[in-house]
């Protein structure tokens, strides 16, 4: 097994010495295996888009190490990083440019990682291949390819953002609550989508839900944050087994304990 | 007294001012070039123009009055623009510098830069002294002249719309496209913005100091002036090809290589209009704030519509 992700003891300190001082991460510890699919769940400030973040090299981490297939990327600035990593965004319009065709989009991204120089943007070949996975997608996208991004759905940016992601396989794909912005039934497209992707290229992927159903149902992990920090990991037989009211349960206790901590400081 | 107004302009004085007004667009129209790259493809108010325009002005008139030929000079219009770019670039990248305030940095500074090139506030170029690429003279010489000039000015203009076209078209042309567009979509592709952003703004203002070049031999003088106002008329050009010809660009074949040479039309319109203003004895005193207010209209349309737009769709939802 080869291991894809090591998080180790990562901390995260927002605006330091201020008065909107917030610790984001806390001591994370994660470790992902080749093939690995987490779903990450928690309350709001739990430290979970964050991680994602700390990952993508959006800001830098105050202390910890973060390695990819082996590489130490702690150091390296956001471009650098995205030769390793597919992302998609909650927000659809983050994730691709909406003044730029499809295929525009699609050839950017079949570039990750790779020198642009001055060939064509988009190659004949390469339009194609475009044309195939749109197809596959059922979307109606396939004849659609100098259309403008920005004319899309929401549903459908999402869809062509986890094409491009990967277009050219990383090493890791991160979601981080890609299907929040969506309707329900479109929500469940993008997700069949991303879960055929994964499956198909054999992806590492961490996804980032508030919906703990989904986080369940998709994944062969699924991990809970508290307070900057991971506080139940599960996976396998037991993860599958795992049940809506179960997670809440353990959701409730760890902010429960929280109170309890506090109300012992009071007295 | 309406009727002595009228009776007192002369049309033919406006139809004889028409070739210069156009060669005026064409040459202006290089800048707006530049002018469409930043504000339009990066999405930054670069004002560097206003000094890069008098840089690539007074390069070439140093180096021609110093022996070189006038068409290379050009060349070194263009590098010298750049190289202001560059600074713009590095001040708003490498250092943080806000997009505005940055590009006016470069701008003042470059005032002291051209006093250092001329010597002194401006100098002369004689076009009978020296075989310019562009002059005034030209335009009222003799007909083949005056066509090899046109067929000039057309051509060149027609080259750098396709090299603009091709670069674009790139994979490092997309990457600048991206970064205009959508700065944390190129990021998480791998595409350094900042890398990016920097050429872009060297291409941009390497475009306006080769208009300088050109403007200089056109007027036949460099002045630490001839800026002043230049991004006024290089936003007008962009925004009145917009206005004009953006739905008839749109979902065609090459739509940015129209997009483009809709620009020179643009600053030659500019120039037409402003040519018939003051055909109609509107004191020329008042030219720039007539620029201004144009292109305060123009660029306020787009927000005005959506708001309006806005509020009738609200009442229709609910």
């Amino acid at each position: 097994m080869r291991t894809m992700l090591e998080i180790q003891d990562v901390h995260k300190t927002f605006n330091p010495g201020t008065i909107n001082e917030k610790v984001a991460l806390d001591g994370v510890n994660l470790t992902l295996e080749e093939g690995d699919f987490v779903t990450i769940i928690g309350g709001n400030g739990a430290g979970k888009s964050t991680t994602l973040n700390a990952v993508a090299g959006v800001f830098g981490v105050d202390s910890g190490r973060i390695i990819v297939d082996g590489d130490d990327i702690t150091r390296l600035p956001e471009y650098k990083r995205a030769a390793f990593l597919g992302r998609v965004f909650q927000d659809p319009m983050t994730g691709t440019a909406a003044t730029m065709s499809i295929e525009d989009n699609m050839a950017i991204a079949a570039r990750r990682g790779t020198f642009r120089g001055l060939r064509w943007g988009v190659t004949k070949k390469e339009r194609e291949n475009f044309r195939e996975q749109l197809r596959m997608l059922n979307l109606g996208l396939e004849d659609r390819l100098t259309s403008k991004v920005g004319l899309l759905s929401g549903g459908q940016r999402q869809a062509i953002t986890l094409l491009m992601a990967s277009l050219k396989k990383p090493k890791l794909l991160l979601l981080d609550e890609h299907t929040a912005a969506l309707d329900p039934k479109t929500a469940a497209r993008v997700l069949e989508i991303s879960d055929r992707i994964i499956e198909e290229h054999h992806l590492t992927a961490m996804m980032v839900t508030h919906n703990m159903k989904d986080a369940i149902t998709h994944g062969n992990r699924l991990v809970m944050m508290h307070n900057g920090r991971i506080i139940y990991d599960v996976s396998g037989e037991k993860k599958k087994n795992l049940k809506v009211s179960q997670l809440l349960e353990k959701f409730e206790q760890a902010s429960g304990e929280e109170f309890a901590n506090d109300r012992m400081m009071l007295a | 007294m309406i009727l002595a107004y009228f009776s007192s302009l002369d049309p033919t004085a406006l139809v004889r001012a028409l070739p210069g007004n156009v060669a005026q667009g064409i040459i202006w129209g290089i800048m707006a070039l530049g002018v469409y790259i930043t504000f339009r493809l990066l999405d930054f108010a670069d004002l560097t123009v206003d000094g890069s325009m008098a840089t690539g002005g007074a390069v070439a008139v140093m180096l021609i009055r110093g022996g070189m030929h006038p068409a290379l000079a050009l060349v070194f219009a263009f590098l010298a623009g750049m190289a202001a770019g560059f600074v713009t670039g590095i001040l708003h990248t490498a250092l943080g510098i806000p997009g505005i305030l940055a590009s006016i940095l470069t701008q003042i500074s470059l005032y002291s830069i051209n006093l250092g090139i001329m010597g002194k506030a401006n100098q002369a170029i004689n076009v009978d002294q020296y075989e310019l690429v562009a002059s005034l003279r030209y335009v009222t010489a003799e007909m083949d002249v005056r066509v090899l000039f046109f067929l000039r000015m057309i051509i060149g203009a027609i080259l750098l719309i396709a090299l603009l076209y091709w670069f674009f078209g790139t994979e490092l042309g997309a990457s600048i496209r991206a970064t205009g567009c959508n700065p944390q979509m190129a990021s998480a592709q791998g595409i350094n913005t900042s890398f990016c952003k920097v050429l872009a703004l060297m291409l941009s203002n390497g475009l306006v100091g080769l208009c300088g070049g050109v403007y200089a031999q056109y007027q036949g003088s460099a002045d630490v002036n001839m800026g002043r106002g230049a991004i006024v008329i290089g936003l007008a050009a962009v925004i009145i090809s917009e206005v004009l010809f953006e739905k008839l660009c749109a979902g065609r074949k090459m739509a940015f290589a129209f997009s483009l040479f809709a620009v020179f039309i643009g600053a030659i319109l500019y120039y037409v209009v402003i040519a018939f203003v003051l055909w109609l004895k509107m004191p020329s005193d008042y030219m720039k704030l007539f620029s201004a207010v144009v292109v305060a209209c123009f660029l306020s349309v787009p927000y005005l519509k959506q708001k309006y737009s806005k509020k009738k769709k609200g009442a229709v939802k609910v």
